[in-house]
């Protein structure tokens, strides 16, 4: 291939939206899964009493994590709606002809609803920071 | 500067191990197990569930009624009171995690070229994914809502 992938260059495996977007599935599937793993064990904790989970879960409701939260929450819904993209390439016949414009439908949706649920997911945060 | 182009594939299905799956239905006939064919039909059909699934849940936790600060033991006990939250949960809980290990599978068998190394990353995996599904299982099930402390 002299000319195949529009700028391309050395190993970089074709670029651009289709292979950024794999990438960033496989990245935000990894941390889902440690977090998944971390988030079993966590809610073990009601079996063993309920000051002790009550003492865990109150780690999510610091500032900070409630920030890394949102950002849960990101990785999440990217990997849902890339995964649903993924879905259309490999069943819908024009799914691959449409594969980059679906990927901006996901970055679009995305946008929207992580900007719609910002205010309720961090509404303790922005109490405890700016007195709103 | 070098204008080089390279397309590597993607390396899942190392060709050096398909030869395990060679057919018993005759000398030269060489046919790959359908595993992999499953394992790709699996990621697609339980993605769409935990879409509906793990959405839901982080839009009940994280969105609704105060978002996280009203998550406590109280809230957990008067979720869990209910089959349909605990069934909720335990679909959440197994296909997530068989989705999650199917796709850290995948990347160790992308990544890690040698045979050792890689046998050893998915014990450690399997050994994980296997134990966390049991210890959440069991606290779905014996879900005490008056333990004490």
């Amino acid at each position: 291939m002299a000319s195949g992938a529009q700028g391309a260059k050395g190993t970089l495996y074709r670029g651009r939206e289709g292979m950024w977007s794999w990438v960033a599935q496989r990245v935000t599937g990894v941390l889902l899964f440690f977090f998944l793993f971390a988030h079993v064990l966590d809610t073990a904790l009601v079996r063993v009493s309920p000051h002790t989970y009550n003492q865990v879960i109150g780690t999510y409701k610091n500032p900070v994590v409630n920030l890394l939260e949102v950002g849960l929450v990101g990785a999440v819904m990217f990997h849902a709606f890339n995964g649903l993209r993924i879905i259309a390439v490999d069943f819908w016949s024009k799914g691959p002809k449409y594969q980059r414009q679906l990927l901006w439908v996901v970055v679009g949706l995305w946008a929207v609803l992580m900007l719609g649920f910002l205010e309720p997911m961090m509404q303790h945060t922005f109490h405890e920071w700016f007195g709103w | 500067m070098s204008t080089h182009v390279s397309l590597e594939p993607p390396r899942t299905g190392n060709p050096g191990r398909s030869q395990r799956y060679r057919s018993r239905k005759g000398p030269g006939k060489v046919t790959r197990g359908n595993f992999e064919l499953y394992s790709w039909l699996f990621m697609r059909a339980s993605g769409v569930l935990l879409v509906f699934l793990v959405l839901g849940h982080l839009f009940i936790m994280m969105v609704t009624d105060g978002g996280v600060e009203k998550i406590g033991f109280a809230f957990v006990a008067g979720r869990w009171a209910s089959p349909w939250w605990q069934f909720w949960d335990l679909m959440q809980l197994w296909l997530a995690m068989i989705h999650g290990t199917n796709g850290m599978r995948t990347v160790i068998n992308d990544y890690a070229d040698k045979d050792r190394t890689r046998a050893i990353l998915k014990g450690l995996l399997y050994t994980a994914a296997v134990l966390t599904v049991a210890l959440g299982t069991l606290v779905i099930f014996t879900f005490d809502p008056s333990i004490k402390g």
